[in-house]
């Protein structure tokens, strides 16, 4: 898989296309007057250029190869302190749930009735917990965490589920690693 | 018909003789359920006579409003809200199917469902960004894309968790849209999603979009590009105005046919990518989790449904006459073909009326008058699509799929009418 933004232009190559684009656009338009049909098939072109910075600052998406996972680090030991802190009154202690999901403990698996759904038996990436931690928890103070703290409430999640050990750091090439033991649970239905 | 004789007691009204017709039972019926006849039922003698000119004739009226509301008496007909009682905004709440008639619904009515709560958006700090597998990364004002060609669409946006009680071993006892009711139905309004790729210049390795709202979850999912270019739609306005802060203003993205969670409210950015982010709401949730220990994942299609939304539970037949039976039938595949009726759960079956148009992957109204007669009976309805579908039966859907998918559940409803003309929920 490329990276999702390893076509993006420059942000020099963006201006310059930007100004080419507004001349041709207006002199598009001119010409649209005369001759056109009343109902465009195209947009006005109104959209302004974004610069690789202004991206990179509104880019939370973390892709199963590790495609968007910030700088940082953060240990098991750390995340456990962060966790009873912002997440287990409502987690519950050690994930096994209360007003919010059960995260680990799975006891009986997914053929049990009713099955064990965890991050363990049932997430296939770990980098989705990066991603979901970081956009939406804890949900009092969204984005209150920093990256640091997301990769430790990350490692702690998992060494919850047997998947990584206690004494354990998580960085971005680390939790890319990760292969989750669900990984091939699923059947895609609709897509393409 | 005097007033003074709409005021008959229900039983009377539905104790009418064969040469009344269907239509004028519904009339009384619904006069008296209106609450009119009720009020005028408890008037002394005396005041009849004043009744024939009531109250609202002899005085002026209330003046304009600059925002219509519904009638007081109308107070019970409103969302009913379930929410995680440690995140307020955190649930769900569920159009009243069962007061609503036609096929459009109202947009104070459209069902809810919030990961994080409602956001109060100043669509002037509101942009739209593109980017990614793009020629140009690409960011758009809310008046900006008011400046674009528009395009109307009407659809449902159902939620793929509509129904899952029915997974459940027992019926859960509730109205109609209670059960059903995380399906609405509106004419939505805005800028294809395709002129808009058009002009960022989408990289032919871009398979997917990931879509992001700007709530309080910046809740993501992952978008096909074939139907991102395909009917997608930037939409901008609800059943002609602006889109209701709960539905996404200033900016949604509505996916015809296709589960709610990927018309992505509150639209924000746009990432075209080469494969799926894998997002919680598309692995741990989202999808369905097979007996097999498999779990069934990117189910966008919502597939051929019906409900009876009248009578339904909650509702009580007075006594035995004629009563409509009215419903809603949808798919995400395209037009509704047909909709049968049954009285008798299930032995037989009788075709339904559409209202028309029939609109592909809309809501489509059937209704059928039916004669009651006093005894305890299962109602029950069954959609087909154009593509030939036919909605299943419980114990159908349950063989294929097993009881804990939670979502896309789309089987057969049958509702139990009692001698005492009461409804419930069961299993048939």
């Amino acid at each position: 898989m490329s990276m999702p933004e390893s076509s993006a232009p420059s942000a020099a190559r963006l201006e310059e296309r930007t100004a080419r684009r507004g001349p041709q656009f207006a002199s598009a338009l001119l010409l649209g007057l005369l001759t056109a049909p009343a109902f465009p098939v195209a947009g006005p072109g109104l959209g302004q250029a974004l610069s690789a910075a202004e991206v990179a600052a509104i880019n939370i998406n973390v892709f199963p190869n590790g495609a968007g996972l910030p700088p940082g680090r953060g240990t098991v030991a750390d995340g456990q302190a962060l966790y009873a802190a912002r997440c287990e009154a409502c987690h519950g202690i050690r994930g096994s749930g209360g007003s919010a999901d059960e995260l680990a403990g799975g006891a009986h698996g997914l053929r049990g009735n009713p099955p064990d759904k965890t991050i363990g038996t049932y997430w296939p990436y770990a980098t989705t917990l990066f991603d979901y931690i970081r956009r939406s928890m804890p949900p009092t103070a969204p984005r209150s965490l920093s990256d640091d703290e997301v990769y430790a409430l990350t490692a702690y999640l998992l060494s919850l589920n047997g998947i990584i050990h206690g004494g354990d750091t998580l960085d971005a090439v680390s939790l890319a690693r990760i292969r989750m033991p669900n990984r091939d649970g699923f059947i895609p239905v609709d897509a393409r | 018909m005097h007033a003074s004789e709409e005021a008959q007691t229900e039983s009377d009204a539905s104790r009418s003789t064969d040469q009344e017709t269907p239509a004028r039972r519904e009339f009384l019926r619904r006069g008296i359920t209106a609450g009119g006849a009720a009020v005028l039922a408890g008037l002394a003698p005396e005041s009849r006579a004043a009744a024939a000119t009531p109250q609202w004739m002899t005085r002026p009226g209330q003046p304009f409003s600059n925002y219509g509301l519904p009638s007081p008496h109308e107070k019970a007909v409103i969302r009913l809200i379930a929410a995680n009682s440690a995140v307020s905004g955190n649930g769900l709440s569920w159009t009243p199917l069962h007061d609503l008639e036609g096929t459009l619904t109202p947009n104070g009515l459209h069902f809810e469902r919030h990961h994080n709560g409602v956001p109060q958006i100043d669509p002037a700090g509101h942009r739209l960004y593109l980017h990614g597998l793009f020629e140009r990364s690409l960011s758009f004002g809310v008046d900006d894309l008011l400046r674009y060609p528009m395009v109307s669409q009407q659809c449902f946006i159902e939620c793929g968790g509509n129904s899952n009680s029915g997974w459940n071993e027992e019926p859960l006892q509730a109205p109609a849209g209670s059960l059903h009711g995380l399906a609405s139905c509106s004419e939505w309004t805005g800028v294809p999603l395709s002129v808009i790729l058009e002009e960022c210049g989408l990289h032919p390795d871009a398979q997917w979009l990931i879509a992001e709202g700007a709530d309080a979850a910046a809740m993501n999912v992952s978008i096909p590009i074939g139907k991102a270019r395909g009917d997608a739609l930037l939409a901008l306005y609800q059943n002609g105005e602006r889109l209701r802060p709960e539905n996404g203003y200033p900016l949604r993205l509505v996916l015809p046919g296709w589960e709610g969670v990927l018309s992505v409210k509150w639209l924000r950015r746009l990432q075209a990518a080469t494969e799926p982010v894998m997002a919680r709401n598309e692995t741990a949730r989202y999808t369905e989790l097979l007996p097999s220990g498999k779990a069934r994942q990117f189910t966008f299609v919502i597939e051929a449904k019906s409900v009876i939304t009248r009578p339904s539970p909650g509702q009580h037949l007075a006594a035995p006459g004629w009563y409509p039976i009215s419903g809603l039938a949808w798919s995400g595949r395209g037009v509704i073909k047909r909709v049968e009726v049954s009285t008798d759960g299930g032995k037989s079956w009788i075709d339904a009326n559409l209202q028309t148009p029939v609109l592909p992957r809309c809501f489509t109204r059937f209704r059928l008058p039916w004669r009651w007669n006093g005894e305890s009976c299962i109602l029950q309805s069954r959609a087909t699509d154009e593509t030939g579908y036919v909605q299943p039966t419980r114990p159908a859907l349950i063989a294929e799929r097993g009881r804990h998918g939670y979502f896309h559940y789309n089987a057969i409803v049958s509702w139990e009418v009692s001698e005492d003309g009461s409804l419930s929920h069961v299993y048939a």
